[in-house]
């Protein structure tokens, strides 16, 4: 499996951490309760199929990466950085 | 049919014409007093204690492959109960009971070997922590020995003790931990269950559950809609996938989990090694094939293989501990879905749909659990309450935070298990 870190191109996938489901880029409000809480920390979609997860490219330039990707082929299908998606998402915030 | 000695001999003298199909492949009924979802070590054993233990026999198991087919058969077969926190300890602890029992029980040879199992330790600071390990499992009436580097020096000579990085200070020996058949477990539990009257029902995907004023009222699935009141999700790597069929969300990411095997060779390796170090383990198989294996490949996915990286940090740490690998030669390298849930530890627990139950999280560790989780499920299926030794397996944990059983002691978060 080889990444395409937005910053450094295409590596091999041992330069990256994984973290995780990108839904971690969604921190839920302090007092948005347990429920939210937990969807944001343990629930998780887990989809057989296209999915979007977090990286860090702590190999290289030490960006945090999002990678959609297919769980079933291993296909790496796009990457962007995780910054100019959170600011999208702070963007689309009401 | 019973086996026995006399009918091996028998049959053997005859041609052995005589043998028959280990269970019926019977056409789903309309409706079971309960289903379990999954043919897989948890499912089968489920069913089997259902009725064994509980007289439940109106009971379909439902399996979308075969039985058998999915991590039960892909497993490295490690059976021990070397568990720290109290919530495991005790389950682990019933399930070797059980392993020990299991072949008379079931009238099935699963070829359980109990030859011990030695975990290496390279520092001063990781002796403390083995130690501390033994104690917990001679409390939990179990058995562990310390050994220092002469004590595994005797039954590993074969190990390089002076490798720069990981010398080898001592090791935590289990003697009862060991290996088993995993495919033999699976058939031997299958015919239990169908003897006491389960239907196995295979190439029958659950597409749909459902459920009426928050009760479930059955399954649909590729053969048709089946009705039950009770109905089990045992699913390992799929957990998240039918458990959405309910609406739920699961605590659960799912990964993959390479293992490996040489040629056949002569014995060599008599005990179980784990090189936790080096994300390292290796058995022999009666066959004589190396079986080994290292940790997850680290993101999540459904493939069913691996990639090189981790294949190739796997060759790297048993040729650290074992510089005599270099000779054999690899048949084979496979991968399982795992179901990790974020403190490494398993669910056997009620939903919030009433008659619905869960049984998943098994990490890469379900195959020593497929007695006991199987027993506390059809416990909890039957009666609806949590059975003592799997009480701590709650769902909620990961919400409350209360009860989480990190044995890595790393942090209850998807990516560090
Ligand atoms: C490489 C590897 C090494 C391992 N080593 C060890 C070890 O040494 N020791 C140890 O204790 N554990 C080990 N494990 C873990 C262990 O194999 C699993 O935790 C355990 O087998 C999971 O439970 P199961 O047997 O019920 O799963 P499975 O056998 O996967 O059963 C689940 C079944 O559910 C079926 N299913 C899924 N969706 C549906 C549906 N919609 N409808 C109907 N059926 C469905 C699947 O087809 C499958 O047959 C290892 C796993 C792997 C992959
Ligand atoms: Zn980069």
């Amino acid at each position: 499996m080889r990444i395409t870190c937005p910053i450094c191109g295409e590596r091999d996938r041992r330069e990256f951490y994984y973290v995780g489901d990108a839904v971690l880029l969604e921190r839920p409000d302090p007092e948005a309760g347990e429920a939210a809480w937990d969807d944001y920390l343990h629930n998780r979609d887990n989809p057989a199929g296209d999915t979007r997860d977090l990286w860090s490219h702590e190999g290289g330039c030490g960006a945090w990466v999002v990678v959609t990707r297919n769980t079933v082929t291993h296909e790496v299908l796009a990457t962007e950085l995780a910054s100019d998606v959170a600011a999208d998402l702070r963007e689309a915030r009401p | 049919m019973r086996f026995s000695g006399l009918r091996v001999l028998k049959e053997g003298l005859t041609g052995n014409k005589g043998w028959g199909p280990h269970w019926r492949d019977p056409e789903p009924k309309a409706e079971y007093d309960a289903i379990v979802i999954g043919g897989g070590g948890h499912g089968l054993s489920t069913a089997y204690y259902l009725a064994r233990n509980h007289g439940l026999t109106n009971v379909a198991v439902l399996e979308k492959g075969y039985l058998g087919g999915g991590n039960v058969g892909r497993n490295t077969t490690i059976v021990r109960a070397n568990y720290f926190l109290p919530g495991n300890s005790e389950f682990y602890s019933h399930s070797l009971k059980l392993w020990e029992g299991l072949e008379e029980d079931l009238n099935y040879n699963v070829m359980h070997s109990q030859r011990g199992l030695i975990n290496l330790f390279h520092s001063d600071g990781q002796r403390d922590a083995f130690a501390r390990r033994g104690n917990a499992m001679i409390n939990q009436g179990d058995d562990a020995i310390l050994l220092d580097r002469e004590g595994v020096r005797r039954y590993l000579p074969y190990l390089d003790f002076d490798n720069a990085r990981f010398p080898i200070y001592g090791g935590l020996y289990h003697p009862r931990g060991g290996t088993a058949r995993h495919d033999a477990v699976a058939w031997g539990y299958a015919r239990g269950a169908d003897r006491r009257g389960v239907d196995l029902i295979q190439n029958c995907e659950v597409t749909g559950i459902d459920i009426e004023n928050g009760k479930v009222t059955g399954v649909q699935t590729t053969r048709g809609s089946i009705r039950a009141r009770k109905v089990g999700i045992v699913v390992a790597g799929r957990s998240g996938q039918v458990a959405a069929m309910a609406g739920m969300r699961l605590p659960i990411e799912s990964h993959v989990l390479q293992a490996f095997v040489t040629e056949g060779l002569k014995p060599v390796i008599d005990h179980v090694v784990s090189f936790g170090m080096g994300h390292f383990y290796i058995s022999q198989s009666d066959k004589g094939g190396l079986v080994f294996g290292g940790d997850l490949d680290f993101y999540a996915s459904y493939a069913q293989r691996g990639n090189l990286p981790m294949a190739e940090h796997v060759m790297e740490a048993g040729m650290t501990l074992m510089p005599m690998l270099g000779k054999a030669k690899v048949l084979r390298s496979w991968g399982g879905i795992m179901d990790m849930t974020p403190d490494g530890s398993p669910i056997i627990d009620r939903t919030g749909v009433e008659g619905l139950y869960l049984d998943c999280g098994w990490c890469y560790g379900g195959f020593k659990a497929v007695p006991a989780s199987g027993w506390c499920m059809a416990h909890l299926m039957a009666t609806d309450s949590p059975h003592e030794v799997a009480a701590g397996f709650r769902l909620d944990r990961f919400r409350s935070g209360i009860g989480l059983m990190d044995e890595e002691g790393t942090g209850a978060q998807h990516n560090l298990h």
